[in-house]
């Protein structure tokens, strides 16, 4: 086994991009992620690539929109209201088919609200502010080795779908430090980019990058194509991971953070007889709907309980995945502070009595 | 066995370096770490605090509410986490700065002029590594050498003569603990 190297989340995961091959970093700093255009303002001209400093985050998304029309791998990171300010230009990319990977390190809303970890923008990631029938794979790695994986195949998810691919972690995840290995992530098979525009190369016409119809029927059959696309990450792209859910009375579902400290609560309370268990999807879009409903459907399961970092965004997709089975309630914190193992426990055996009455 | 430690001081002090030597060593021996940086809007002189995770099996959560040991570089965060600590836990306190005593009874408490002694050594800035000294001493939570082999790693080039300074405050804070 490689030695696991110590690395503080933001500066692994700027060397997890650049690992995958990042050609282009854009980006405007932000707490709490700021270390990754630190560590990218470094890293990338040593490689020979392209670090700019936006002047915006508006700008930013454009400069993607420009680079990664072009045919190359490009990336931005920024938190919560940074990311608000990119949507407009995330509408563009998904019209238009340009990959790019965006990296989102959530923290406390709304407005500036705090830079301490959050996420209550389940919503901006997995519906998003911006015009038009789009979706975005969203990666929501529990931990940062799963990061550093998940980042270096988010470039290939991008390129694969020709659509922007959305990191979704929070602050905790990018100001820790933890051991992590480097994996030699697995490659996709991916189609050459014969849409970039990157010069005529003999082709009888140049490429154009645009989102512009003038036909209602054309860009009808534009957004048939786009929804088959969508179709197609929904059934590749899900993934979860269950902990101790098969004899389970209460489920726990939370990504990020919160999960990390619901499996503490997991280990505590089954060390006391308590049949509770994990559900942490590690995709919020596609959302692993059927494995939930599944798990909601189990004999054993009396009741789920939702625990966010939000007042409650994630609660909606637990309620269409269990669609009504079994009883489904809520914890959260919201504005920066996380949810301790003591206060998730208590609302476990609060489910518990509930179940038994 | 998990050791949830609480490590906080005035920001400059390195209560968050204390915690980063802790799980440097940690991983090179195998162990399990994670390492959280309480971070505000901070700066040189305000409060600094980092919560580390040391375990034998795979970490859940990073942060906690009530740490088995908790260092303290200054008074502020004495009065702040000592009510924290989980009965019957160790508290390691910068006697130099901390004039105060721990009124828990159930706390097994130690008491470390890491000033004076960084002081007898020249150097102010090696009180940490004297606190770090106590810490291993006082838990055993991984080797000496271990941590001795990290300051040799941790100078190197211009800085490699800071290495003798700081192996021997690392020394002196392990003698603290009787």
């Amino acid at each position: 086994m490689a030695k696991k190297e110590l690395w503080k989340g933001n500066e692994a995961m700027a060397e997890a991009a650049i690992r995958a091959g990042c050609d282009a970093y854009f980006g405007y700093p932000i707490t709490p992620q700021s270390e990754i255009p630190e560590y990218m303002s470094l890293h990338m001209p040593q490689e020979g690539r392209v670090f700019l400093q936006a002047e915006s985050e508006v700008a930013t998304i454009n400069y993607l929109y420009g680079a990664g029309g072009s045919g190359k791998r490009v990336m931005t990171s920024s938190s919560s209201l940074g990311v608000s300010l990119m949507q407009e230009g995330l509408s563009w990319l998904s019209g238009a088919e340009v990959p790019c990977v965006l990296l989102n390190c959530m923290r406390g809303g709304p407005g500036l609200g705090t830079i301490q970890p959050g996420q209550a923008d389940y919503y901006q990631m997995t519906r998003g502010g911006a015009s038009g029938d789009h979706h975005f794979v969203c990666l929501a790695p529990g931990n940062m080795q799963e990061a550093v994986d998940m980042i270096q195949e988010s470039f290939d998810i991008a390129d694969q779908y020709r659509n922007p691919c959305l990191i979704v972690v929070d602050g905790l995840i990018g100001q820790m430090m933890e051991p992590i290995e480097w994996h030699e992530v697995k490659k996709r098979d991916l189609p050459p980019k014969t849409w970039a525009a990157d010069g005529r190369k003999g082709r009888a016409e140049h490429n154009v990058i645009k989102t512009i119809f003038v036909e209602p029927e054309d860009d009808n059959e534009f957004n048939e194509h786009l929804a088959r696309k969508f179709e197609e990450m929904k059934k590749n792209e899900v993934r979860y991971e269950k902990t101790q859910c098969d004899d389970a009375e209460i489920v726990i579902v939370a990504y990020g953070t919160p999960a990390r400290v619901s499996l503490s609560v997991v280990r505590k309370l089954r060390a006391q007889g308590v049949k509770v268990g994990l559900f942490r999807p590690q995709t919020i879009w596609p959302y692993p709907e059927e494995a939930l409903h599944e798990v909601a459907a189990q004999d054993s399961v009396k009741r789920i309980l939702c625990v966010e970092m939000s007042e409650g965004q994630m609660i909606d997709d637990v309620r269409l995945s269990v669609e009504g089975q079994k009883p489904i309630d809520f914890y959260g914190k919201a504005g920066g502070v996380v949810p301790t193992v003591e206060e998730i426990a208590e609302q476990v055996e609060k489910a518990v009595k509930e179940a038994v009455r | 066995m998990q050791r949830e430690i609480c490590i906080a001081g005035f920001g400059g002090q390195g209560a968050l370096a204390i915690g980063k030597s802790i799980i440097e060593a940690g991983n090179e021996e195998g162990l399990h770490v994670t390492w959280t940086p309480s971070y505000g809007p901070e700066m040189r002189g305000g409060t600094a605090n980092c919560s580390v995770v040391v375990s034998d099996e795979p970490i859940g959560s990073p942060v906690f509410e009530h740490p088995t040991e908790l260092i303290v570089m200054n008074l502020p965060s004495l009065l702040k986490f000592e009510p924290k600590v989980v009965e019957n836990g160790l508290v390691l306190v910068n006697s130099s700065v901390v004039t105060q005593k721990v009124s828990r009874e159930d706390l097994t408490a130690y008491y470390i002029p890491c000033v004076e002694i960084a002081d007898e050594l020249g150097n102010q800035k090696v009180a940490n590594m004297v606190m770090t000294g106590a810490y291993v001493a006082a838990t055993h939570a991984v080797k000496p050498e271990t941590v001795e082999e990290m300051i040799k790693e941790m100078f190197t080039g211009r800085k490699a003569k800071l290495v003798p300074m700081n192996i021997e405050a690392f020394h002196r804070g392990m003698e603290c603990i009787k």
